[in-house]
């Protein structure tokens, strides 16, 4: 049986639809019977040329709602990065009530992403009910960000220069029901998530990302804190209202006292900064500062303004996934950008899945792969090639889907045995 | 670790550097109520000492985060800026770095970087296929975001005659620009 010639690999590709998070990538898994060996990630199958559409077809302001959508998800951190870059290249400072603003809008909508992706990740695993709680759960943030900006998704608030709407003192009850309602649920999620034994085990030392990995691969966000890498660009970098607040990066071994670097800590990590976030809107509501929110109110002077104006800049934000930044040069007589560089924090994250997935089984693909929570575009099937006989076999997403939950099922039953 | 401010940090790059180093710009700002100050660096080195100014950084923090490689096209030269951040990890002690390098058009080489930090492979694809810069040594010489049919020979960033320029649609009526 130790005949090299014998020795069975097979590369399954996963994708380009995933099974996590219903947004186009490919993972070429090559696997030794159920163990995973080694993984590619093919990307591209999304790209939409956005950075081209800033350098040749639209001016500085219409990219404000171009860099909104570039992510459903992150709508509020590809325009604050953009508007910072744009900022720091034309020399425009914005007012101290619209940094607070800015922050604000920001913070809701970390607690919106970490919720949806704890979702997402009870559905991989399962856990249908704690999917759909989960879900409920987050309606209510939602529903204070349509109050505050007039809509659910892409918000339009930020503007160069400042913010495009107030929150005033009267809208301030009802921002605060809010955060009651979820401080009182959050003891509820904790245990939910971090005590049942199931979901301990099907996240337990699952998808590991060493410290030292995660230095040189360069991830950021909750993958990279997971791990024990104190980088939160709210704590290290100046900008916004953020500099005003002692901010202070977490990691898993606040609550669990040990940093393991896999999906459970991953867990506790958007667990605890949904808390934070939360502290921080509070602080935010407190301190904020009278007066203007808007630079320049006329566009069409504002835009004369940026035509004129020559400089380059970089703008960063710590998005729910992590460091999400951009890269802006203004040339005088330009109407279009010279340069535009998008770099969303999945970029540098996908470089650690190869890692964290060696080792690994095919039905943990589905969970250790969403626990960055990727944010790509979406999967329905996976061909499984025998490389030795050349055949393909289609593992759809359901199948996929399938043995990922069986597993949890597997656990589950032994432990109630 | 010894924190440097943004000033010493210039000297250093000089000293260590010697002729290749061009030039640096410090740029600052005053933030928000508190009024702490944002800063960022620009360094602009030449090619030659480009690897060195690398392993330079390396020393100011141990795993300098190297966040993307940007790349302008500037006419008759092509303007990389490596966007590294050091200091991670300090309250409000983090500093943007932008290590800047000209190249001439008709010598678009660069070595990699990717054993000094492995994380650069993406960024150093995608410089490749977009901007049609040569990483000499890169490990993984596939395309990273662009389709294996997209033509050879034509960079979606230039803004000269190897643009994507022939193939943009043109609307039924208009005039090809």
């Amino acid at each position: 049986m130790k005949n090299e010639g014998m020795k069975t690999t097979y590369t399954i590709p996963v994708g380009p639809i995933h099974p996590a998070l219903k947004e186009p990538i490919r993972l070429d898994c090559k696997v030794d019977g159920e163990e995973i060996v080694d993984v590619d990630v093919v990307v591209g199958q999304v790209h939409r040329g956005i950075e081209w559409l800033g350098m040749n077809r639209n001016n500085p302001i219409q990219n404000i709602y171009i860099a909104e959508r570039v992510c459903g998800i992150c709508n509020i951190s590809h325009p604050f990065a953009y508007i910072m870059a744009v900022e720091q290249a034309a020399g425009i400072t914005p007012p101290e009530r619209a940094e607070y603003i800015r922050v604000i809008i920001a913070e809701m909508e970390r607690i919106h992403s970490h919720l949806l992706w704890a979702g997402v990740a009870a559905h991989e695993i399962g856990f249908e009910s704690v999917f759909y709680l989960v879900w409920r759960v987050r309606e209510e943030i939602m529903d204070l960000m349509e109050y505050i900006t007039g809509n659910r998704v892409t918000k339009a608030m930020f503007q160069i220069g400042g913010v495009r709407r107030d929150i005033t003192e009267e809208q301030f009850p009802r921002i605060r029901k809010t955060l009651d309602y979820y401080k009182t649920i959050f003891n509820q999620l904790k245990t939910v998530f971090l005590d049942d034994r199931t979901i301990r085990m099907r996240t337990r030392n699952v998808g590991i990302l060493k410290k030292e990995d995660a230095l040189k691969l360069l991830a950021c966000g909750p993958t990279g804190r997971a791990s024990g890498v104190t980088k939160d660009v709210r704590q290290d970098q100046v900008y916004s209202a953020y500099a005003d607040m002692d901010i202070k990066a977490i990691t898993p071994d606040v609550l669990t006292e040990t940093i393991v670097g896999d999906v459970y800590d991953r867990i506790v990590v958007r667990l605890l900064e949904v808390k934070q976030s939360i502290e921080i809107i509070e602080r935010c509501l407190e301190e904020m500062p009278p007066g203007e929110i808007l630079v320049e109110p006329k566009m069409a002077k504002l835009l004369n303004t940026l035509k004129k104006a020559g400089g380059e800049g970089v703008g960063r934000h710590e998005a729910p996934r992590g460091e999400c930044i951009h890269y802006v040069r203004l040339e005088s007589g330009r109407e279009t950008l010279a340069t535009w560089k998008i770099r969303a924090p999945t970029y540098v994250n996908l470089m650690a899945v190869p890692t964290m997935l060696k080792g690994a089984q095919i039905a943990d693909v589905p969970i250790a792969f969403a626990s960055i929570d990727p944010c790509i575009s979406c999967t329905n099937r996976a061909v499984v090639v025998d490389t030795k006989t050349n055949k393909k076999s289609l593992l759809t997403n359901e199948e996929l889907h399938q043995l990922c939950v069986e597993k949890t099922r597997k656990l589950s039953n032994e432990l109630a045995r | 670790m010894e924190i440097l401010s943004p000033e010493e940090i210039v000297e250093s790059f000089k000293t260590a550097l010697g002729a290749s180093f061009v030039n640096a710009k410090i740029y600052q700002r005053e933030v928000a109520v508190k009024k702490n100050l944002f800063q960022s660096i620009w360094i602009y080195v030449k090619r030659d000492a480009f690897r060195q100014a690398v392993e330079h950084i390396c020393k100011l923090q141990e795993y300098p985060h190297l966040a993307v490689i940007s790349s302008s096209d500037l006419g008759d030269s092509v303007e990389l800026i490596y966007h590294f951040t050091i200091y991670y990890g300090h309250h409000l002690k983090e500093l943007s770095l932008g290590l800047c390098l000209n190249l001439p058009k008709n010598d678009l080489k660069i070595p990699t970087i990717t054993d000094i930090i492995p994380g650069a492979l993406f960024t150093e694809r995608e410089t490749q296929e977009m901007m049609g810069v040569e990483v000499v040594g890169i490990p993984d010489n596939r395309r990273l975001f662009l389709p294996e049919d997209f033509p050879e020979g034509v960079y979606p960033w230039r803004k000269d005659e190897k643009g994507p320029y022939d193939m943009l649609r043109v609307l039924p009526g208009r005039e090809k620009k």
